[in-house]
C-alpha cells in the first residue's frame, strides 16, 4: 500500500517498521512531527517529550545500551544541547540500534541559525544518512538502525525542512519485532569511559569508522546514475531533487549514506566524468572532502552556500557555470511596495499584555526562543536580544553583572523554562543577581504546534501526570519574590512589573494564561470600536494585534480574527471599545 | 495516466486561512488520478498570521517538491496581496484564482506601510488568466465562511487535468464526515465560477 506521507511521518513509520521500542525528543521545527507520529504507535513504542534534547538523548541512549532499539528527535540547534552525550555515546557504543533524527533548517524558515548536522556526524565519528524524499526517509531510518546495531554505533538521520515538510508517496511495510531480553550487560570496560577504558574505546571508534567506510562503499543508499559523461554531479538530500531537474542529462553520484565518505565510489565516479560538480546545501562538507582526495571539482564557486537551494537558484548557477546569461526571473513588478506580512503574536495571545506593559518601562529585555520572539517586531518592539533556549534567563544576569545602566528583565516561555531556564535562575540567586525573570506560562509549547511539557500535567501519550510548578521551582531555587499574574489584566500586570523592577533582589513573575489557539476558544467576547467615540489616538494599534485594522479613518476590529482578550478595551482612553453582545 | 510535463500548483494566503487543506486535497486528487505527487508546506513560525505558500506538483515523475518560479499551472490565493507577492510563481499560461479578500497586515495598521490601492489592476496585469471573486462571500452563502478555501479550489480545479471523481473522493477523505456535504457543495459552487 502507498500513502502520501511527509518526511517526518515517513521517519516515524520507519521507526515503527524497524522495531523501535523507545523514542524521545524535544519539539523543534522542522523535526516536531516525527515524534508526534511515533507516539501514535502507542502499544508498540514508548515515547516521551523530554524536558530538553540532552535529557531526551540520554534516555534513549540508556535504552539502547540495555538492548532496546531507540531513537531521539530534535532540530539542528537541539543537537548542540545534546552534543555532550552524543560525543561519548560514540565511544560507549550501543547494543540496540540508536538513531538520532536531526532536522536542519536551510533558509532559516523557523530557526535562529543555519547549521549543518553532517559536521556533527564527522565530529562524533558516527555515520550519517541523508534522505531526499519520504520513501527514503522511511528506508534510511531502517538502514540507519541496521548499521547502528551492526557496528554498535549511534547513527544520525539528517533531514532538512524541505524533506521533513514535503509529502510524497511511500510504500508501507510491516513491523520487525525484535525478540530480545532487555538489560544492560555487567561490563564496566564496555560502558564506563574513565580514561583507562576510554582509550580502548577510542581505538574501537577508529576501527569502526574504517569498517563503516567499507559498508558505505557498497551501500545501495549511495548510487551512481550514469548518463552523459561531460558533467558528473555529487549530491545528497533534497539538493538531489533540484539537480535532477536542472541537469537531467548529467551523471549523478547520489549519496544517502554520506559519512564515513565512500572514497572509492567517489574516485570511481570522478574518473568517469570530464567535469565534476558538488551540489550541497549549507556547508562544503562533501566538496572539501572530494578536494582532500586530490580530485578537482567545482562547488561553492557556483552553488550558493547561504540559504536553501532551489531549482531556480541552481538554474542561475548552471548559467554562471556555462558562462551564459543568468535566466531572467519572472516579472516581479506586481509585488513592488507591497506591505510586509511578518508572523505575529496571534489575536488573543496572552504574551501581548506583558510586552505592552514592558514598553512602559526603560528596561533591557533579554528574550528567548518561542512565539514571544515575535514581540521583537514593531509595534511591540520590546525584545533587545535573543541568543538561545534558556538564554533569556542567564543573559539577563549577564547584563546585570556587566553594569547595564537600565534595569534588566529576562523573558522565557514555560517549556523553555523547563528546557534550560532553571539553571540560569539558580545562577542569579547563587551569584547575588537582581534580575526580574518573567515566565510566559501559556501551558504549552506553542510555537512548534502545542506539545505538552513537564508543567502541563499531561504526557505525550496523553496520560495525566504530575504538573510541575514553575513557582515552586522558583522558590526552591532560592527566589523569595515569586508572583503569578494574569496578563490580560493590564493594570495589575503593569503594577507587578513596576514593583519587581524596583526590588533590589531577584524576582520571578509567572504570567499565567493558556494559549487560546490550543484552547480553541476565544478569551472573552469579541470587541468592537465605536467610530463615534474613537478619537483615532491609535493607542490600540500599539498592541500589534492582527485583528485591529486600519486602512483609512478609524481603526476597526475584524470580528473573525478577534480573540476576545479585551486588551484594546483596557488601553482605550476614550471608552470607544466595547463587547459585541452574544459573542 | 498521462505522461508529459510535471504540473505545478501553488496556494498562497495568510496563516490560518486553510491553505494546507486545499493543498492536501489537490495532492490526494492527483494521487487518486494515478500520478506521482509531491507537496511542500510551511510549518512553525511562518504560520503565525504570516504570509504562507504551499506547493503541489504531480506527473509521471516528480523531483523537486517545490514549484519552480514561472511554472505554476494554477495559483490559488485566499488573500489578494498575497497573490501579488507570489505572482512570479505562475506560468504565463497559468490559471490564477484570487479571492477578493483583504487581510490588512499589521505593518499597515501600525502605519509603517500602506495597502496598495491598485490591487485589482495589478492582478489583471500579473495574471493573463485571472478569476477574481469573493470566495468568502460564496462560502458564507453556503453557511460557513471557512469553506472559502474549497470554493476557491473548485474554481482552480477547472485549470487542472484531474477528473471530477478524484476531486470528490479527495475531499471526502480529507474533511470530517460532518463537514463533507458542505465542502462538496462549496467545491461545486467553485466549479461554476469562471
Amino acid at each position: 500500500m502507498r500513502e502520501l506521507l511527509s518526511g517526518n511521518e515517513a521517519i516515524a513509520r520507519g521507526a515503527y517498521e524497524a522495531g523501535v521500542t523507545v523514542a524521545t525528543g524535544y519539539p523543534g521545527t522542522p523535526s516536531t512531527e516525527i515524534l508526534e507520529n511515533v507516539a501514535k504507535y502507542k502499544s508498540e513504542i514508548y515515547s516521551e517529550w523530554s524536558p530538553n534534547e540532552k535529557v531526551a538523548f540520554e534516555v534513549a541512549a540508556a535504552a539502547s545500551c540495555a538492548g532496546a532499539r531507540s531513537m531521539v528527535t530534535m532540530k539542528h540547534v537541539g543537537l548542540n544541547v545534546a552534543a555532550d552525550p552524543l560525543m561519548t555515546l560514540s565511544y560507549l557504543g550501543v547494543e540496540g540500534g540508536f538513531v538520532a533524527c536531526v532536522a536542519d533548517d536551510p533558509g532559516m524558515h523557523s530557526s535562529q541559525n543555519e547549521q549543518d548536522t553532517r559536521q556533527y556526524a564527522r565530529f562524533a565519528k558516527v555515520p550519517v544518512f541523508e534522505p531526499a524524499d519520504s520513501q527514503e526517509a522511511k528506508d534510511f531510518f531502517r538502514l540507519a538502525m541496521e548499521i547502528s546495531e551492526r557496528y554498535q554505533t549511534p547513527a544520525i538521520l539528517r533531514s532538512t525542512t524541505r524533506v521533513s515538510h514535503s509529502r510524497s508517496l511511500v510504500e508501507l511495510g510491516g513491523r520487525e519485532e525484535v525478540d530480545r531480553e532487555i538489560g544492560i550487560e555487567k561490563n564496566p570496560p564496555r560502558f564506563v569511559p574513565i580514561p583507562v577504558w576510554g582509550r580502548v574505546m577510542r581505538e574501537k571508534v577508529a576501527d569502526r569508522l574504517v569498517q563503516m567506510r567499507e559498508e558505505a562503499e557498497g551501500s545501495a543508499a549511495n548510487r551512481i546514475e550514469e548518463r552523459e559523461t561531460s558533467l558528473g554531479i555529487i549530491t545528497a538530500s533534497i539538493a538531489y531533487q533540484y539537480v535532477r531537474e536542472v541537469w537531467p542529462e548529467a551523471s549523478v553520484l547520489k549519496l544517502g549514506f554520506s559519512y564515513p565518505f565512500p572514497d572509492r565510489l567517489i574516485r570511481e565516479f570522478a574518473e568517469g566524468v570530464d567535469r565534476l560538480l558538488v551540489v550541497e546545501e549549507l556547508d562544503d562538507f562533501l566538496e572539501e572532502h572530494v578536494r582532500s582526495l586530490g580530485i578537482d571539482c567545482s562547488g561553492r564557486l557556483f552553488i550558493p552556500g547561504v540559504g536553501e537551494l532551489s531549482v531556480d537558484r541552481l538554474l542561475a548557477s548552471k548559467a554562471r557555470m556555462e558562462g551564459g546569461k543568468v535566466p531572467i526571473s519572472p516579472e516581479r513588478s506586481f509585488a513592488e511596495g507591497l506591505p510586509a506580512r511578518p508572523p505575529l503574536l496571534c489575536p488573543g495571545c496572552p504574551h501581548r499584555g506583558i510586552f505592552y506593559a514592558l514598553g512602559r518601562h526603560d528596561v533591557v529585555v533579554a528574550g528567548d526562543i518561542g512565539c514571544y520572539s515575535l514581540a521583537a517586531f514593531k509595534p511591540l518592539d520590546r525584545i533587545d536580544i535573543i541568543l538561545c533556549m534558556g538564554g533569556g534567563v542567564s543573559m539577563a544576569h549577564g547584563f546585570d553583572k556587566a553594569g547595564e545602566r537600565r534595569r534588566v528583565v529576562g523573558v522565557v516561555g514555560d517549556s523553555t523554562f523547563f528546557h534550560s531556564g532553571i539553571t540560569g535562575l539558580i545562577d542569579i540567586v547563587y551569584n547575588r543577581g537582581t534580575s526580574t525573570i518573567i515566565v510566559l506560562d501559556n501551558r504549552t509549547t506553542a510555537m512548534t504546534g502545542h506539545q505538552d511539557h513537564p508543567g502541563t500535567g499531561r504526557t505525550l501519550g496523553g496520560e495525566a501526570t504530575k504538573a510541575i510548578s514553575i513557582q515552586e521551582i522558583g522558590r526552591a531555587c532560592g527566589i523569595d519574590r515569586v508572583t503569578t499574574i494574569n496578563p490580560y489584566d493590564l493594570k495589575a500586570t503593569e503594577a507587578a512589573i513596576a514593583e519587581e523592577l524596583a526590588a533590589q533582589e531577584p524576582s520571578l513573575i509567572v504570567s499565567l494564561a493558556p494559549c487560546p489557539l490550543r484552547e480553541r476558544r476565544p478569551v472573552g467576547p469579541v470587541r468592537t470600536i465605536d467610530p463615534e467615540l474613537c478619537k483615532v489616538c491609535k493607542r490600540c494599534l500599539k498592541l500589534g494585534c492582527p485583528a485591529i485594522e486600519l486602512e483609512v479613518g478609524v481603526p476597526r476590529i475584524n470580528r473573525f480574527l478577534c480573540g476576545g482578550c479585551g486588551l484594546c478595551q483596557e488601553v482605550c482612553p476614550h471608552d470607544a471599545v466595547s463587547s459585541v453582545e452574544g459573542t | 495516466m498521462s505522461t508529459g510535463k510535471t504540473k505545478g500548483v501553488v496556494f498562497v494566503g495568510v496563516g490560518g486561512q486553510g491553505i494546507l487543506l486545499a493543498s492536501t486535497i489537490t495532492a490526494r486528487a492527483a494521487m487518486l488520478a494515478g500520478f506521482e505527487v509531491k507537496t511542500n508546506e510551511v510549518h512553525g513560525m511562518a504560520q503565525r498570521g504570516g504570509s504562507v505558500i504551499a506547493h503541489v506538483r504531480y506527473g509521471a515523475e516528480v523531483f523537486s517538491p517545490t514549484v519552480p518560479e514561472g511554472t505554476a499551472d494554477a495559483l490559488g490565493a485566499l488573500e489578494e496581496i498575497e497573490a501579488l507577492r507570489y505572482a512570479h510563481y505562475a506560468a504565463p499560461t497559468g490559471l490564477a484564482v484570487v479571492s477578493a479578500t483583504a487581510v490588512v497586515p499589521v505593518t499597515v495598521s501600525s502605519g509603517s506601510a500602506t495597502y496598495p490601492e491598485d490591487v485589482a489592476e495589478r492582478l489583471r496585469r500579473a495574471f493573463p488568466r485571472l478569476v477574481y471573486f469573493d470566495a468568502g462571500e460564496r462560502a458564507a452563502a453556503l453557511g460557513n465562511i471557512r469553506a472559502a478555501n474549497i470554493v476557491l479550489l473548485g474554481t482552480l480545479s477547472l485549470g487542472l487535468d484531474l477528473p471530477q471523481e478524484a476531486w470528490a473522493e479527495a475531499i471526502t477523505r480529507s474533511v470530517k464526515d460532518k463537514q463533507r456535504d458542505l465542502n462538496l457543495r462549496a467545491f461545486e459552487i467553485g466549479r461554476t465560477i469562471r
